[in-house]
């Protein structure tokens, strides 16, 4: 066997007991690792009801299958757990360096279960592992708490998994951050960890992962690092400009909103692009382990320094509050980096925060002196900073934009999808992206079936935005495909330049199972449907397969799009056909026997 | 006729990221491609008011073409 190490390593944090156990290797080759394992072992092991703050609930914070291997771009983790934001089943992805250092520790995942007493950390060198006080850190932000545990470890080859103010406090758009500036950002695990009391996990490995066919993986690896270096998008543009690259591309579609999804196009979107990041700002790349993309950015401003920001960040703290000072923006993301906060939900839930200052809602009173104001960069800093310490009105933001936005009667003024914010596409100009939107597992997120590479991009091929045709079969493939990536522990970008026999033949090579390209997809399509089922038994149903009122009612008002709206109720019936469910969005039994579930 | 021109990424190297040109009518996308110096299999994604165009389309009076190289990100 190649790629898992076969091992897990289970912490009970109530009753301070440390064991290891064998991965199951039946349930591995049916949900490979990563997302796809440990969204299983949660709803094996977790009733779907539980409060996602309760000790009952766990979480698992998992390497992919061929995480740690000499595969490109083979940096990747999941941390998966029930999510306090909207109780979907919670599967966010983060890079950097710490997922493979789990690896070459000795352990596919690592599971937190139960409640600690009082704040502690996790310390992990090879097979000694302990839990260690973390009073001193507690309320240390995410920097300084770094530098703190690995001066303790005393080896600076160690990596750094922790939480910021954010998570301590409960923010429900609370990140889980590594190797400083990595975010698993989504659906508020970071606040997951902070009801537990566990502040962080240091870890140093020093194994390796094997190949179980080190010939045949050689020949893979050296195939797929071609096809990488030599893509356009992989190859040059990303590296060039990193993701803020789509600035101006996504822009100039006119599906780029503005002022909290209430335009979609932005006369000054050059001023805040990757083009304009690189000139003025970026010192250097900062890629993740074994990335020969290196989309990652390192960036000096008037003020600091630090990692960063990526496309989503530019977009959400810039023209979605109305601002083009980059500094600014450097600045929101470095808060939030700090603190632990997800850019995308807290930019998002600032900006509507802005429109229910602008149309009334919020009273003047109620913003002890910060201006809320789309374009008042000044004001933008202050409330993210505010919503990690739950300050003011920061306390009702910390919630996130659906809650804030409903306190005030107004929930249609969050844009976002089962609670959950929308990242920088307007769907009425992307049908395709629009639907994925809508049945996205965890809510609104776009890396969940990326679609907008063959609306936008063109790739593998370009279909027409404006078009349904085809597209509940492009978002399931989308969907599922993803699942598998995610899964693998490789990075989603490097499905710019590969495809599903790529990933076939590197998952073979490596582990030593033999799928065919239809069981491997298969794998992501049963890894989806587990999620889905989670989702149905705490609640959700066909009625929150939606998208907020805004995309459904009214056309967007100008620019490249201008006229159009989302054609949802359309594509909907279509899609829970291809994926085999019936007409409520319920996998049928014969679907779900078909995948072996 | 006029056109406006705008280049991005590495289009913009040694290039105007924006320009207004006078133009006869009938011009199409690849006479521009061709006076700009870019290979048609460089573009990867042209549009002409934002919409999907391509280096056989011909541009009117008051047109935005947009050009970019491959790229992507998320």
């Amino acid at each position: 066997m190649g790629g898992y190490t076969g091992k897990i390593l289970r912490i009970n944090l109530s009753e301070k007991i440390i064991k290891t156990e064998a991965l199951n290797m039946e349930l591995a080759k049916k949900y490979l690792s990563g997302r796809g394992l440990a969204g299983k072992m949660f709803t094996d092991e977790v009733p779907a009801n539980v409060d996602a703050f309760s000790p009952e609930n766990k979480v698992f914070i998992a390497a992919g299958a061929l995480t740690g291997t000499n595969t490109p771009t083979s940096g990747r983790f999941m941390v998966v757990t029930k999510s306090p934001l909207n109780g979907t089943l919670a599967a966010s992805n983060s890079g950097g360096y710490w997922g493979p250092q789990l690896k070459f520790a000795g352990y596919d995942m690592v599971v937190l279960e139960g409640k600690a007493d009082a704040p502690v950390y996790l310390s992990i060198y090879d097979d000694k592992v302990e839990i260690k006080d973390a009073e001193h850190v507690w309320g240390k932000d995410v920097y300084e708490t770094t530098s703190i545990l690995k001066a303790e470890f005393g080896d600076d080859q160690a990596k750094v998994l922790t939480i910021g103010p954010g998570g301590e406090n409960l923010s429900l758009m609370a990140a889980v951050m590594n190797d400083l500036y990595r975010a698993a950002g989504r659906n508020g695990v970071g606040a997951v960890m902070g009801s537990k009391n566990v502040k962080g996990i240091i870890v140093r490995g020093t194994g390796k992962v094997e190949n179980a066919n080190p010939e045949g993986t050689k020949v893979a690896l050296s195939n797929v690092l071609k096809k990488i270096r030599e893509n356009g998008v992989t190859g040059q543009g990303l590296p060039t400009y990193g993701t803020a690259v789509l600035v101006n591309i996504i822009n100039e579609n006119g599906v780029y909103p503005v002022n909290n999804f209430q335009e979609a196009y932005d006369p000054d979107a050059d001023m805040i692009s990757g083009e304009t990041m690189a000139e003025k700002y970026l010192v250097k790349k900062d890629p993740c382990y074994r990335c020969p993309i290196a989309c990652g950015r390192y960036c000096k401003w008037d003020e600091g320094e630090g990692g960063g920001p990526e496309y989503e960040t530019v977009w959400v703290f810039g023209s979605n509050c109305g601002i083009h000072d980059y500094e600014a923006i450097h600045q929101a993301n470095d808060l939030c980096n700090k603190l632990g906060l997800d850019t995308i939900s807290v930019g998002a839930t600032i900006a509507a925060g802005m429109e229910l200052f602008q149309r009334g809602y919020i009273k003047p009173e109620e913003l002890a002196g910060i201006p809320l104001e789309f374009g008042n960069a000044k004001g933008m800093v202050e409330w993210v900073r505010k919503i990690a310490y739950c300050e003011g009105l920061g306390a009702k933001m910390a919630l996130g934009s659906y809650r804030l936005a409903e306190s005030y009667g107004a929930p249609e003024l969050s844009m976002s999808v089962k609670k959950q914010e929308l990242p920088a596409y307007d769907p009425r100009g992307v049908q395709g992206h629009g639907l994925q939107y809508a049945t996205s597992n965890r809510g609104g997120c776009h890396v969940r079936g990326y679609v907008i590479s063959p609306e936008i991009l063109g790739l593998p091929e370009k279909l027409d935005r404006f078009s349904l045709e085809g597209k509940a079969t492009w978002v399931k493939i989308f969907q599922d495909l993803t699942a598998v990536i995610d899964s693998t522990g490789l990075c989603l970008f490097s499905s710019f330049a590969l495809g599903l026999t790529d990933y076939t033949g590197l998952v073979n090579e490596i582990t030593g199972f033999k799928y065919t390209d239809e069981e491997l997809l298969a794998c992501g399509e049963r890894i989806w449907n587990n999620e889905r089922l989670h989702n149905l038994r705490v609640g959700y149903t066909k009625a929150d397969d939606t998208l907020p009122k805004r995309f459904l009612e009214d056309p967007i008002p100008d620019g490249p799009s201008k006229g159009h709206v989302h054609r949802l109720d359309e594509l909907l019936p279509e899609y829970y056909s291809v994926r085999g469910w019936d007409k409520e969005g319920v996998p049928t039994p014969e679907c779900i026997s078909a995948l072996g579930m | 006729m006029h056109v406006t021109i705008k280049l991005f990424a590495t289009f913009r190297d040694g290039r105007p990221k924006v320009e207004i040109r006078e133009l006869p009518e009938e011009t199409c996308v690849k006479d521009i491609l061709q006076s700009l110096g870019i290979a048609a299999e460089e573009v990867a994604i042209c549009l002409v008011n934002g919409r999907d165009a391509n280096e056989h389309s011909q541009l009117v009076d008051g047109d935005t073409l947009a050009l970019f190289p491959p790229v992507g990100g998320g």
